[in-house]
């Protein structure tokens, strides 16, 4: 069994973000693996290291500085990487047909994705993909075992929570609670540089957006921001009470 | 057309769905407002549905009876297909997310997500969300002649009934069989209200101490103000809360007019999930916590003497 788990590249939660010309400018910014996208690697390892599949392949799909990102899965233990070259900002929809076309080529029978981008705030690419190969899915996984061809698991719904199982092949989306994403070690560092990270240019046609961002920007509600010394707690207590009520009037 | 799925649950329609009729109103587009109701039983659904539609299309079939992304989807593609729908509004919650994608790809359509507005400028259909964490306000245009959009609950204000109710009709449906069969399912209760639903948002972090300071101090300030109990992910992880009151990121959106932290310090991915509150209050020892910058109104303290004084004042 191969599994496919995709990596996208976001910027650190704790970077800075700066619009340029109606665009967020991540040209100095640090950027990372999609910290949900982790949560799919290592799963991918622990089945792999489970004996339950063969081979593990992390897939990339951006400019040149995503093969740092690919370079971390690498380094966390996948086997080998694929790094779809394309400098256009595909949208999920788009993006889920470069996806589908390779996992269909490497013969994939489990693709892995994160529940939702840390870049975009978007949930579409698992499902999207899965449509596309006209698989099952599953989303927002926090549990999952593998049965032969059947995988099990539980993940958060609307209403609470639900167990679940579906025929392999199919698409899962994954996010906290699922596992513990392991560090890279130094020596697994040094081996991964010399894993293959296979670059394919991606065909001008298959780059065609169905939405185009148009503009950007950061609006920042403007903040009262009455800060209460609290060592008198009894007063600051009453004071915020009565700020609430006479001022901001969002309690009776 | 204008077609949105409704959500339905015991007879009635979810609060998003009317906020969607009006998302769909506000466009001004060609076409009926249409409302899809899918379900099993769902008459008191169809016929609350009319009073807000110019036409509802009723799929009332026991294999309809539970949610599945793939039956939801393959509904609603077909009947976009059929009524040339050149937009499909569908709610923006979990399940909402997970099937939208799928509709988008069958009908080759732009997929504009969680969007807070939504326009029709006379040749394209462009919508504002959020991205990075909630940080970035971004519009986007769909390129294609038809678009999926989810809609975030709240982003507009409910519909109001019509006197006159619509026509209904019956749809016949072709569904693939279901492949993800649920084998268990845990409801979340909890007494209080949602965290959806509620306009005053308590919630805790790792700085309130322990669990059962977390009852005494986030959960009866909480219960005073009638407000909803939030957590953030340190302390879900920690087991200290359950995963259905954690906010941010990896939780759930909230928007209340008024959102009380307690012993939170404010990382990014928290305040992703509720920056966008009416009025946010910050209580925590540490004045240089990043949750300050965000605060309307901040106490430099320790809660478990300043929220006991709260309930005493309110």
């Amino acid at each position: 069994m191969r599994i496919l788990t995709l990596v996208r590249q976001v910027p650190d939660a704790e970077e800075t973000i700066r619009i340029r010309e109606g665009k967020v400018d991540l040209a100095s910014s640090k950027l990372v693996v999609d910290t949900m996208d982790e949560y799919g690697i290592e799963q991918a390892l622990r089945f792999r290291e489970q004996g339950l599949a063969e081979e593990v392949v992390a897939v990339g799909v951006g400019p040149t500085r995503m093969q740092d990102a690919l370079r971390t899965a690498l380094a966390m233990g996948a086997d080998r990487a694929i790094h779809v070259q394309t400098e256009v900002m595909l949208d999920p929809i788009a993006l889920s047909k470069v996806i589908a076309d390779l996992a269909r080529a490497e013969a994939a029978d489990l693709i892995f994705s994160g529940g939702q981008q840390a870049d975009w705030d978007s949930h579409a690419l698992g499902a999207a993909v899965a449509e596309r190969l006209n698989w099952p899915q599953a989303t927002w996984t926090n549990a999952l075992e593998l049965n032969g061809s059947t995988l099990k698991g539980r993940h958060d719904t609307d209403e609470g929570s639900e167990t679940f199982e579906l025929p392999l092949p199919a698409v899962v989306t994954t996010q906290q609670g699922l596992n513990e994403p392991r560090y890279p070690t130094v020596p697994n560092i040094m081996r991964a540089k010399k894993k293959e990270i296979r670059a394919v240019p991606l065909e001008p046609s298959s780059a065609t957006p169905l939405a185009l961002v148009t503009g950007s920007e950061i609006q920042v509600k403007a903040r009262r921001n009455k800060i209460l010394d609290g060592k008198d707690a009894a007063a600051a207590g009453r004071q915020l009470v009565e700020l609430l009520r006479n001022e901001a009037r969002v309690i009776q | 057309m204008i077609l949105i799925v409704a959500e339905q649950a015991g007879g009635q329609l979810s609060k998003s769905t009317l906020e969607m009729v009006t998302g769909a109103r506000e466009l001004h587009r060609d076409g009926p407002v249409t409302l899809l109701v899918l379900g099993a039983n769902i008459a008191a659904a169809a016929a609350q549905a009319a009073t807000f539609a110019d036409q509802v299309l009723v799929a009332d079939r026991p294999e309809l009876a539970q949610y599945d992304a793939e039956l939801w989807a393959a509904a609603t593609a077909q009947i976009a297909r059929e009524g040339e729908a050149h937009t499909i509004l569908i709610a923006g919650d979990r399940a909402g997310r997970e099937f939208s994608p799928r509709v988008a790809v069958k009908l080759e359509a732009a997929l504009l997500e969680d969007v807070i507005g939504l326009r029709w400028t006379g040749s394209a259909l462009v919508a504002q969300r959020y991205s990075f964490l909630a940080r970035v306000t971004e519009t986007v245009e769909a390129k294609s002649a038809t678009a999926v959009v989810t809609v975030k609950p709240g982003a507009f204000s409910a519909a109001q009934p019509a006197a006159a109710a619509a026509e209904q009709f019956d749809v016949e449906l072709e569904l693939p069989a279901r492949r993800l069969q649920v084998t268990g399912k845990a409801v979340e209760k909890t007494g209080r209200i949602a965290l959806a639903d509620a306009s005053i948002v308590v919630a805790g972090g790792r700085g309130v101490g322990s669990p059962e300071a977390f009852t005494a101090q986030v959960e009866a300030l909480a219960d005073k103000l009638g407000a909803a109990v939030g957590a953030t992910r340190a302390i879900v992880d920690a087991g200290w809360r359950p995963y259905a009151e954690q906010v941010g990121q990896t939780g759930k959106t909230v928007q209340p007019k008024l959102y009380v932290a307690v012993g939170i310090s404010g990382a990014v991915q928290h305040l992703s999930g509720m920056n966008k509150s009416g009025c946010i209050v910050a209580i925590n020892k540490d004045a240089d916590a990043p949750i300050f910058k965000v605060a309307d109104y901040g106490v430099v303290g320790d809660a478990a003497q300043i929220v006991p004084a709260m309930i005493a004042a309110l």
